[in-house]
């Protein structure tokens, strides 16, 4: 395993005006769309939302489907607690999103690209909208079939989930669905449909600009590039950073911890919680602990079971409630660790709803049920003497 | 579908099914049963419940059997130690959100909470009981329907009932997370909504959530009142459905001890629906014969087609959802309320009972006929004409609680007067019936000829399709029907009120010409009704259809107007169909509902 230290790196703010971003679609243009695939195949970009999924093979996948109307979705309800990166992306390089999501159109033959807003960003609308629209009469300018148009959120954090979010853009309640059939098969309006993170349309871009390679020379084999942080907490230097991917947590701490790091909760609430004797041990990146960038750091000041009462008062508030592990398994985790704390409950109890986490992991309709039992298990497991007094 | 063929293995065991076959569906055929909630044969997959998970080798996540289709080299477990643990997991989650009140429940005994917990051994203290933390709240505000969200699963089944079967959306999926619930439009009491009381919901609720209002203990009390007669009438689908709830096999037909259990549980006159079943076909027959001379002689606007009154449920849907075809609607009340006005009149005169000393009953297979008893305009005896509406269910619950052993009970007749029926009165039970037996009288009275269908059994109403049309010509009149000489009579027939809309859309849009329709609120006509035994499906209503159909090959009279008691209702009381003193009790009058 290679081990990087925490190296600072500016692919994604760069600056990219209208004009460069064409020039850059009409270069790509010249590729054949199988090409396109294979260059971002090639420089093993995978989703930034937290997922990890390579996002050319989504591409491919979406290509070899044999339908007329495609879609292209950027995933812009940023939603989990402690990230905040989406929104600097989008508030400063909007052009290089549009260009990202242009370019995937051309490879998987989609003529229409969706913007997804959060609606607690919806501040952002106005100036979207102004480049959305100059953008789009560019791309006309030039001839090239896509279009994108801006859809807004209504402030459900379920809806950053992929096919709720569809089921949200259709005017339906935002609940995720069953899959198979993957949004590559059926996504958007039941249409073979890419959805990607903000990010990682950015990245595209670069990667388009810069070639696979030069990517390359980023990050660690099983995590090329880099990642756009989220740092929150018990830091000096809270903010947005840009750093390649696959370095030692220890490594982290030691430039934006405060000296006293106890924990870093890794990937926001739905993250792993690690306690300060695995920092060592902890790669940031797929090989490791992936993250969707957000990067909370606790100092020995806090208590973990208000960390976690808060995760859990989170997820049963933001349950869409449709499933039962994830309904009523949330209500019993948040109910359990008060209970226990008040000595209701033994804290044998503990067990007990560790097992139920674990069920929820497994047995839940989509990844915010599922991904309760990280944060859950972390913090129990490493802070139990918190949990019980 | 798809005619390539998967393999997979389902417990070690091989097994080929068509592409797209859910694992649910191909463990089904190989006999293991995996146990469900959310899921219905008759609605859309929702898989939320996960109840239903099982293990697929190489797969991180448990797989929901009833939504995930199968793959080529699949190697499922359904019993797995994951699976068990995940199941019982799922169940201790719902009973820790489920009211389990069992014993006072309507639904002991019947619920598949009930069931799966008592399965797998699980009590509902493992984890912290949630109905003490929430305000649940019981809606009783409908005289039709019991909403009752401390017992609600949150499985959707009934919100998926409401608008893929019905159209209706009355409910819908409120809030998320812990305050998520199943509630109605601004979330108003159901009696304030456009709720059709059709009951198709509490069919397929799972728990004790939705249920009928239930009057088992007010006719008890009536029963027990020296000073009260009693007179009950049973609906045709109840005849061939009780028998589910009280130890008999789907679709057997049980009159005879259906009128036996009445007489013991101590009615004083055990009548028939039946009767005023045939008595609607001289009426609505009559009135049809009269609409149509009016357009095709007088050349009036009349309104046209004209459309059967006797489902409550779908009259609700009318007037909410096409105020503007109210005049479409025959002015006929449902056999139910005929026979309720008769009996505080004609009957009480005939035996000599004084009206206001007489408790009417009726056993319905239907729970809208609750609201229907209710209307403010259904008071034409001058006193409520039908007090009590019970269901077929709340009769199989008295039928226990008077420790009646059903199964052996001799069969007995129907008490006279107004206890008599014929075959084309019991057909009203199944989708197509009142079409058919509308069609059996008034074919005859205006060819003088029976209709041209073999052995009278007119096949192209009959059937579980949505909507179904048929046309019979009619030739060689009798001189008094002249008009009708040549005119090739058209019918439709739509059952389920998703397919009444389409069909009233169609009308709306001008896209179909019809002279007659029949539409019934629930699925497969009355054997399909909201008061009916759970659980339903297509299956079930098949059988109870083909018992409603075997019954009236079983008569020796099969048109209504052959009925002896009708001719001596005509003769003694009512004198003409459409006279004056039907028009006071046997006509009713509709009104315009709001949209939500």
């Amino acid at each position: 395993m290679e081990n990087k230290i925490v190296k600072k790196v500016d692919l994604i703010f760069q600056e990219c005006n209208a004009d460069e971003v064409i020039s850059i679609i009409e270069k790509t243009l010249q590729k054949s769309q199988d090409d396109v695939i294979l260059e971002v195949i090639d420089s093993g970009l995978k989703g930034r939302g937290g997922a990890g999924f390579p996002t050319g093979l989504k591409w491919k996948f979406t290509k070899n489907e044999d339908n007329p109307v495609k879609y292209v979705i950027c995933n812009a309800d940023e939603g989990e607690p402690g990230t905040f990166k989406d929104r600097e992306i989008l508030d400063r390089v909007g052009y290089k999103i549009l260009g990202g999501m242009t370019i995937c159109g051309y490879a998987i033959g989609a003529k229409e690209g969706y913007i997804y807003l959060r609606g607690e960003y919806n501040f952002l609308l106005k100036k979207l909208q102004e480049q959305v629209d100059n953008f789009n009469k560019l791309l006309q300018n030039k001839n090239v079939d896509f279009k994108v148009f801006l859809k807004s959120g209504s402030g459900a954090y379920i809806c950053g989930e992929e096919s709720a979010l569809f089921e949200s853009m259709e005017g339906k309640r935002g609940e995720p669905r069953n899959k198979p059939p993957y949004p590559t098969v059926a996504g958007y309006n039941s249409k073979p449909t890419v959805i990607n993170n903000v990010e990682t349309l950015v990245y595209v871009t670069m990667i388009l600009k810069m070639g696979a390679e030069n990517f390359k020379q980023f990050g660690t084999h099983d995590s090329r590039g880099s990642k756009v942080f989220s740092v929150s907490g018990d830091t000096p230097i809270a903010g947005i950073y840009e750093l390649e991917l696959g370095m030692p947590l220890q490594d982290f701490v030691d430039d934006f911890g405060d000296g006293d790091t106890k924990a870093v909760q890794v990937g926001g609430a739905s993250g792993h919680c690690v306690p300060r004797k695995q920092f060592k041990d902890t790669i940031i990146g797929f090989e490791g602990i992936p993250t969707g960038g957000s990067m909370m750091v606790f100092n020995s000041s806090r208590s973990m079971y208000n960390v976690l009462h808060d995760y859990l008062e989170f997820f049963t508030e933001e349950s869409c409630g449709q499933c039962t592990p994830c309904r009523v398994g949330c209500q019993q985790l948040l109910l359990g660790i008060e209970a226990v704390k008040k000595g209701e409950r033994k804290p044998a109890y503990l067990e007990e709803l560790k097992k139920l986490a674990s069920t929820m992991k497994v047995a839940a309709k989509c990844g915010l049920g599922q991904s309760v039992a990280n944060p859950f298990n972390s913090i129990v497991d490493n802070f139990k003497e918190e949990i019980i007094y | 579908m798809s005619e390539y063929i998967v393999n997979l293995k389902i417990n070690n065991i091989s097994v080929s099914v068509k592409e797209g076959t859910t694992i649910l569906e191909a463990a089904q055929q190989l006999n293991f049963n995996i146990p469900t909630l959310c899921n219905h044969p008759d609605l859309s997959v929702a898989g939320n419940c996960r109840v239903c998970v099982v293990e697929v080798k190489g797969a991180r996540l448990l797989a929901a059997s009833c939504a995930t289709p199968v793959s080529e080299g699949m190697e499922v477990f359904t019993n797995s130690e994951k699976v068990r643990t995940a199941r019982k997991h799922v169940i201790e989650l719902l009973l820790s959100e489920h009211n389990a009140d069992c014993t006072k429940c309507f639904k002991n005994g019947n619920c598949e909470l009930q069931e799966m917990a008592s399965e797998y051994r699980v009590g509902d203290h493992v984890f912290i009981d949630l109905v003490k933390q929430k305000k649940n709240k019981i809606d009783i505000s409908s005289p039709s329907i019991a909403k009752d969200d401390s017992k609600c699963i949150r499985c959707q089944r009934c919100v998926r009932t409401c608008t893929e079967l019905q159209s209706v959306s009355a409910l819908a999926v409120v809030n998320k997370g812990d305050h998520q619930f199943i509630s109605t439009f601004m979330n108003k009491p159901m009696h304030e909504v456009v709720c059709t009381n059709c009951g198709q919901c509490i069919n397929r609720c799972p728990t004790g959530a939705l249920t009928e209002r239930t009057y088992t203990e007010e006719v008890w009390n009536a029963i027990n009142d020296p000073n009260k007669h009693v007179v009950v009438q049973t609906a045709p689908a109840v005849r061939v459905a009780l028998g589910e709830d009280l130890g008999f096999e789907v679709g057997h037909r049980v009159t005879g001890k259906l009128v036996s259990a009445l007489k013991h549980i101590g009615f004083d006159s055990v009548l028939d629906t039946d009767f005023t079943a045939d008595l609607t076909i001289m009426e609505e027959g009559t009135e049809l014969l009269t609409r149509l001379k009016r357009a095709l002689v007088d050349g009036e606007d009349v309104a046209l087609p004209m459309m059967t009154s006797c489902s409550p449920g779908w009259i609700k849907f009318q007037e909410h959802m096409f105020p503007n075809l109210l005049n479409n609607l025959s002015t006929c009340k449902s056999p139910q309320q005929m026979f309720g006005a008769l009996a505080k009149t004609y009957y009480a005169k005939k035996k000599g009972i004084d009206p206001k000393n007489m408790v009417s009953v009726s056993i319905m297979p239907c729970v809208a006929k609750k609201f229907e008893a209710n209307r403010p305009e259904m008071r034409d005896s001058g006193y409520q004409d039908v007090d009590y509406v019970l269901t077929t269910r709340e009769l199989a619950m008295m039928v226990k609680q008077a420790g009646i052993n059903f199964i052996k009970l001799p069969d007995e007749n129907y008490d006279s007067i107004m206890g008599d029926s014929t075959g084309a009165a019991v057909i009203f039970g199944a989708t197509g019936g009142v079409m058919e037996a509308a069609l059996r009288t008034a074919y005859e009275i205006v060819t003088g000829r029976e209709v041209p269908f073999t052995n009278l059994n007119i096949s192209p109403v009959r059937g579980m399709d949505g909507v179904k049309s048929a046309s019979v010509l009619i030739t060689d009149v009798k001189p008094e029907w002249s008009f009708l000489e040549g005119v090739e009579l058209r019918v439709a027939i739509a059952h389920g009120l998703s397919n009444a809309k389409k069909l009233m859309e169609a009308i709306e849009r001008k896209e179909v010409n019809y002279h007659f329709i029949e539409i019934m609120g629930c699925p497969g006509g009355c054997i399909g009704g909201g008061g009916q035994p759970i659980p339903t499906s297509m299956d079930i209503r098949k059988k109870r259809t083909e018992a409603i159909y075997a019954e009236d090959e079983g008569l020796p009279l099969r048109k209504s107007h052959e009925n002896p008691e009708v001719a001596l209702i005509y003769k003694d009381f009512l004198t003409e169909p459409l006279g004056h003193k039907s028009h006071d009790l046997l006509h009713t009058h509709y009104k315009s509902r709001n949209r939500y």
